[in-house]
């Protein structure tokens, strides 16, 4: 009897074991991965509104070739080793592609599972060139510039309009901020004329950043360059205004949305900071801004229209290619046209998009306004 | 082993003098301002490190929650500034009030969370104690992210910029000096408390030996229960300072104050209240000088060397005692 029992067991395990996968679904699984939660969550919650307005459209409209998009969520926190575990699960349970996640270190460590596993992978946020330009990455798409673009923009923005000869590169050491500041480096280093009088990493979330402010002060650079986000950069910011430093302030798209201005208040006016391309002239960019302030009383998010636009272009590839299968959907995605909220796009043959770019913006009166 | 210690030590002396005297004779003002920032920080570290040694010194328990009861002191002044502001009071009434709540606030949660988590293991091995700390840590940092906020929230600073102090805010602003100035007064006080009060007194003997204490008519539970409030209410007040100059606060920010602060009351001597003070300042100092002269990038790395080459050569602390185990 007691032998029974254990086979029944065992047998009722093994079931279980392979039912989960063996499920043949009616709906296409589509993963939103990133920080959901964490300081960092308000990146995450922009891109996931999005993709969530995608999703209901794209159903509304009949779903992906026939089936509806099932929307799960995974939540890395933005921190690379949770990251891992999130991919895990997402692809124990099925998901068959993934938008996310929020942060290249993230990607970076995460991007063996889903490979392993023909995902697709496609992120309106993570900006680090290794993703693409290495090659190492064949599944993974994204709907943002790379960093590359935008420290060709930021240098030559330092250089010929605000005009400095000293420069001081800070970064958060990790890999958005510290290769963003790294290609910064060769960028200026390449034009020439400007000076970098202090190259150096600061630990997140440090109780103070006196010593490094005073570091800066005694280096007599005109212009802060900033490769991190926006909670540490506040902190420093503040600090420069506290210590009457005058320095001139600039960051890329780690400190581009409303979270910058809203921490550090006053004193983050005459911040600069590089963010997509405005195009709030396009209809369907006004269109959903309009359901985004109706369904949230606010407006979008730093990644929301991104994110949108990756679920669009899944969407888009999967009814070009005809099946969800990787190696259709990939090569579709080299040929699809999306009409996105940020006008056409497409993707070249590393999987960056194409007809999206960045521009520089200034804080001014609370808020990121573009610059001439 | 002595010879060698001792020669060691006289040769990284000597280097560093070297290298100080011909930094502070190059550019004397860059030097003295790292110092006041590494002074500055160290204070912070000394409130925080307070609480660590002085919970110690009595029930032998390293407090692994005592980071999150700073953070709530700083997140209880920031909410009762913000609701105060709101209704229109005076700055000066919103600042004593901000400290006032977020010390009791602090002081109610050290109390509890030694009566939930630690009284009951009282008489368990030191190891079950250590990981129902943690545990608390967890749970705290936890509950305050869901409570509040997991984002950063802007801490406008309590304490205005001194008209007076214009000409030096370059060097050191108001939020410094004040924050050196405070934590001057609040050791100070803390001293006499321990010298010449009745529960300063009951304080020292129930560390001595709890046993004989109890024998002797001191309730214990008291002290220590006495204890877990005064090192709240003094890493209350560095919550409220800190955030004050660093302008922004979230659930994390206990962890690695929490954990530096810990650093340097090991560094110190733990159990020890002059050697936590002392053990924060050098490195709060020395992390800054870190700073100013080398790369940020190793800081952390630089504080838990120190840390290492103290302990290999001193295992008790710089002002550690060195009285075996009790039987």
């Amino acid at each position: 009897m007691k032998t029974f029992f254990k086979c029944l067991t065992v047998g009722v395990l093994s079931m279980m074991l392979f039912a989960a996968p063996g499920f043949a679904s009616d709906t296409v699984k589509v993963a939103n991965a990133g920080a959901l939660s964490g300081d960092l969550a308000p990146y995450g919650i922009s891109a996931l509104r999005g993709v969530e307005m995608a999703v209901e459209d794209i159903n509304e409209q009949g779903g992906i070739l026939g089936k509806n998009v099932e929307l799960m969520l995974g939540d890395d926190v933005c921190k690379p080793e949770v990251a891992v575990n999130v991919a895990t699960k997402l692809v124990s349970d099925g998901v068959q592609m993934v938008v996310g996640h929020v942060r290249s270190g993230a990607i970076i460590s995460a991007k063996k599972i889903y490979k392993d596993a023909n995902i697709i992978l496609i992120s309106g946020s993570a900006t680090n060139d290794d993703l693409t330009l290495t090659g190492d990455h064949p599944n993974f798409f994204r709907t943002i510039s790379n960093d590359g673009a935008q420290a060709k923009l930021m240098t030559a923005f330092a250089k010929n309009d605000l005009k400095v000869k000293k420069v001081a590169l800070i970064h958060d050491k990790g890999d958005y901020g510290k290769g963003q500041m790294e290609l910064a480096k060769a960028e200026f280093e390449k034009m020439g004329d400007v000076e970098i009088v202090l190259f150096e990493g600061v630990t997140t979330g440090a109780v103070d950043y006196t010593a490094i402010v005073q570091k800066i002060k005694r280096s007599d650079a005109e212009l802060v360059m900033w490769g991190g986000y926006h909670s540490d950069a506040s902190k420093i910011i503040q600090l420069l205004k506290k210590k009457r430093v005058e320095t001139l302030f600039m960051g890329a798209d780690g400190i581009y949305g409303d979270n910058l201005p809203n921490l550090a208040g006053e004193f983050a006016e005459g911040v600069y900071a590089t963010g997509p391309n405005d195009t709030s002239s396009n209809p369907m960019h006004q269109a959903l801004t309009k359901e985004h302030q109706e369904k949230y009383g606010e407006d979008p998010g730093t990644f929301f229209f991104t994110g949108y636009t990756c679920m669009q272009s899944l969407a888009a590839a999967a009814e070009k290619a005809g099946s969800v299968e990787y190696d259709a959907m990939r090569a579709a995605m080299f040929e699809i046209t999306v009409d996105s909220p940020m006008g056409p796009i497409g993707f070249d043959e590393k999987g960056d998009i194409v007809g999206a770019g960045f521009s520089v913006y200034r804080v001014t009166d609370g808020k990121y306004q573009q610059v001439n | 082993m002595r010879w060698i210690s001792i020669l060691l030590g006289l040769a990284v002396t000597g280097i560093i003098g070297f290298f100080a005297v011909r930094e502070l004779l190059m550019d004397p003002m860059y030097f003295f301002e790292l110092f006041l920032g590494g002074l500055t920080r160290g204070s912070i570290y000394a409130l925080i490190a307070l609480g660590y040694t002085m919970v110690y010194g009595i029930i032998q328990l390293i407090n692994f929650a005592h980071g999150e009861i700073y953070m709530i002191g700083a997140m209880t002044a920031l909410i009762v500034a913000t609701v105060l502001g709101m209704w229109g009071w005076n700055t000066a009434v919103i600042v004593i009030l901000a400290f006032v709540f977020a010390i009791v606030y602090s002081c109610a949660y050290g109390f509890t969370v030694e009566k939930i988590a630690y009284k009951p293991l009282r008489n368990a091995p030191r190891l079950s104690a250590l990981i129902s700390a943690i545990g608390m840590s967890l749970f705290l940092q936890n509950y305050v992210m869901l409570a509040q906020t997991p984002d950063f929230l802007p801490f406008h600073s309590l304490i205005p910029d001194f008209q007076f102090w214009e000409p030096f805010a370059h060097i050191i602003t108001s939020v410094e000096i004040t924050i050196i100035i405070t934590t001057v007064i609040v050791m100070i006080l803390l001293g006499l408390l321990i010298k010449f009060t009745r529960i300063g007194k009951a304080m020292r003997a129930t560390a001595q030996d709890k046993v004989m204490a109890a024998l002797l008519g001191i309730n214990v539970n008291n002290v220590i229960s006495a204890t877990f409030v005064v090192g709240s209410a003094t890493a209350a007040i560095g919550g409220v300072l800190i955030a004050c100059h660093v302008g922004q606060i979230n659930f994390y920010i206990g962890f690695l104050a929490g954990l530096k602060a810990f650093i340097a009351a090991v560094l110190g001597g733990i159990g020890s209240i002059p050697g936590a003070v002392l053990g924060s300042l050098v490195l709060g100092i020395s992390e800054s000088f870190f700073t100013g002269y080398f790369w940020s990038e190793y800081e952390d790395v630089f504080a838990f060397t120190i840390l290492v080459v103290i302990l290999i050569f001193r295992p008790s602390g710089i002002l550690g005692r060195h009285d075996a185990q009790k039987v």
